[in-house]
């Protein structure tokens, strides 16, 4: 790997960037290694970096279906923060925005993180109770979160309506200023090409189709488009289709798969300095370096792979986008795209082994677990090297459903993203 | 949107119409009796298919009665609509396949 310095740029520049080598190889699959990685969006790329980096298991390969990043890692509207209600998800959440902190320093890769502030805004009693409990529990837990009033909203995100005339009036706001957004491409790029770096084999279009076992029932390695893994660890992080792929090791999970959409309008200057989210009347929006504003929309009621959602949806976002920021009425929207959420039904992920052995799971992210990308990728990859959850993941079981000890952030009306 | 056609009113937009989740999940008939497992599996497993999905809509804006669709999750095709304690009509490999160029 080519370490990027600014010596190194200006030494490229003199011949006009094109000594670049590639980022990441793109080796044919070798016939086993020891631990496979099923899926390479963010989670299943920061899995496979933390094993080389951290756990010292360097005989590691990334297989993708498409091309890296192409899930919903490269379709996310990119929010991060860490103000979830229980302790568990504290823990989970804020261990990774520990890790956005210096991740670009420990990938040798930007990944735009922008610390510039996630505003989730309350509409009603409810909210600002619901709300004003997070921010208690967050400082509990040593996480940054602050109540702010309609006014000190409006201080703080200047084309915000408040006070106006709203269906849904702007009654105050949570704010967690360490929370904000990052680059997703970046994100999976730079996770790829420092593994790359560490010998993980990044191995794009080619599926996985099934998964071999043992008579003793241990895993011993997947078939794919492009033949026959061998490996004794395989970790699945493969999101949307997770019950899929489970599928083909004969476990039925707690989860559907949902369209979720998200949109972007054309670019312009920067007006909007911060996140803002509102949950009641469900809307969400960012401004991207480019200029264009980012808008996150609501999943569809029936589950699907189609990876589109329908128009209705979107509208219904933008008529709250228009309600929160009126100047927003004139711009234009340039495109939507939509991708393929894992929800389980007390919208907690599960990081864990399963009943069979070899086998892990890193799924249920459902809407929200961009921001979860590194510190997901570092436990689960503790989770593979040892065969055993680290502390933080621990509550994060398939069995959590069947033993009713939910970690209920569905419940706890925690936004979404 | 889809354009769903409910057996007694006929063809109408998805938005006068809630979903229900998959069908064919039968609330237990002696509740006493069922295990951890078996509440589990009752009260959160679902097969979460990537093809063709049976599952329970209701036209709350409508008539306002649930009956059973049949829908492949690649294309969101319904394949058809039946009655509640109804069955599917049997299976046709034709329609059911997953279309070329789905989804990736
Ligand atoms: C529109 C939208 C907005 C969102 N907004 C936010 C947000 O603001 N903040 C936030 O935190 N989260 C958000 N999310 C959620 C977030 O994107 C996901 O939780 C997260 O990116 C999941 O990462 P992943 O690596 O697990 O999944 P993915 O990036 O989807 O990676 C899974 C990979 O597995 C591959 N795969 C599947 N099956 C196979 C197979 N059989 N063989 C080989 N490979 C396979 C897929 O091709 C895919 O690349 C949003 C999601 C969407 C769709
Ligand atoms: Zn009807």
């Amino acid at each position: 790997m080519k370490r990027f310095s600014a010596f190194s740029l200006v030494r490229a520049a003199l011949s006009g960037q094109s000594t670049w080598p590639r980022q990441w190889r793109s080796p044919e699959p070798k016939p086993s290694y020891d631990v496979v990685i099923v899926g390479g969006g963010g989670h299943g790329l920061a899995t496979a970096f933390y094993l080389a980096e951290r756990y010292g298991v360097r005989n590691v390969a990334v297989v993708e279906k498409g091309w890296i990043g192409g899930g919903n890692t490269g379709r996310n509207t990119t929010i991060i923060r860490s103000n979830y209600l229980f302790d568990e998800s504290a823990r989970l959440y804020d261990h990774a925005l520990k890790l956005w902190e210096g991740l670009s320093n420990a990938l040798n890769y930007n990944v735009m993180y922008s610390p510039r502030g996630v505003l989730m805004l309350a509409h009603n009693i409810h909210d600002v109770q619901s709300f004003k409990r997070h921010v208690h529990a967050n400082r509990l837990n040593g996480i940054d979160n602050e109540w702010l009033s309609p006014q000190e909203c409006k201080e703080y995100c200047p084309p915000l309506n408040v006070g106006g005339e709203m269906r849904y009036p702007i009654l105050g706001a949570a704010l967690q200023r360490r929370g904000g957004t990052a680059r997703h491409d970046a994100v999976a790029w730079g996770y790829a090409r420092a593994a790359d770096a560490r010998g993980v084999d990044i191995i794009e279009n080619c599926e996985v189709t099934g998964i071999r076992r043992a008579a003793s029932g241990h895993v011993e390695g997947i078939e794919t488009t492009r033949g026959y893994i061998r490996a004794n660890k395989v970790g699945v992080a493969a999101a949307g289709n997770t019950s899929v792929v489970m599928g083909m090791a004969g476990i039925r999970l707690p989860l559907e798969s949902f369209p979720l959409q998200a949109l972007v309008s054309e670019p312009v200057k920067p007006v909007f300095p911060c996140v803002v989210m509102s949950n009641t009347i469900h809307a969400y929006i960012s401004q991207s370096d480019k200029g264009e504003l980012v808008i996150g929309a609501g999943t569809d009621a029936y589950t699907s792979y189609s990876q589109r959602g329908a128009l209705h949806i979107a509208n219904h976002t933008l008529d709250a986008i228009c309600e929160l920021a009126p100047m927003f009425r004139r711009l234009r929207m340039l495109r939507n795209w939509g991708g393929v959420v894992d929800v389980t039904p007390d919208r907690s992920p599960i990081i864990a082994k399963t009943p069979v052995p070899g086998l892990y799971l890193n799924c249920g992210w459902g809407t929200g677990g961009f921001k979860a990308t590194p510190g997901s990728g570092d436990v689960f990859a503790w989770t593979i090297a040892r065969n055993e959850p680290h502390p933080i993941n621990a509550p994060f079981t398939i069995e959590r459903f069947r033993e009713g000890v939910m970690i209920d952030e569905a419940a706890a009306a925690a936004v979404a993203h | 949107m889809l354009l769903i056609k409910c057996p007694f009113c006929g063809p109408r937009p998805e938005l006068e119409f809630s979903y229900g989740g998959e069908a064919h999940i039968a609330r237990p008939q002696d509740p006493m009796s069922l295990d951890d497992e078996a509440w589990t599996e009752y009260l959160y497993i679902r097969s979460n298919p990537r093809g063709v999905h049976a599952e329970r809509w209701r036209h709350i804006n409508g008539c306002g009665r649930f009956f059973n669709a049949r829908r492949n999750t690649i294309s969101d095709e319904i394949l058809e609509t039946y009655m509640i304690g109804g069955s599917p009509a049997p299976v046709s490999e034709e329609k059911d396949r997953s279309p070329k160029g789905g989804a990736v």
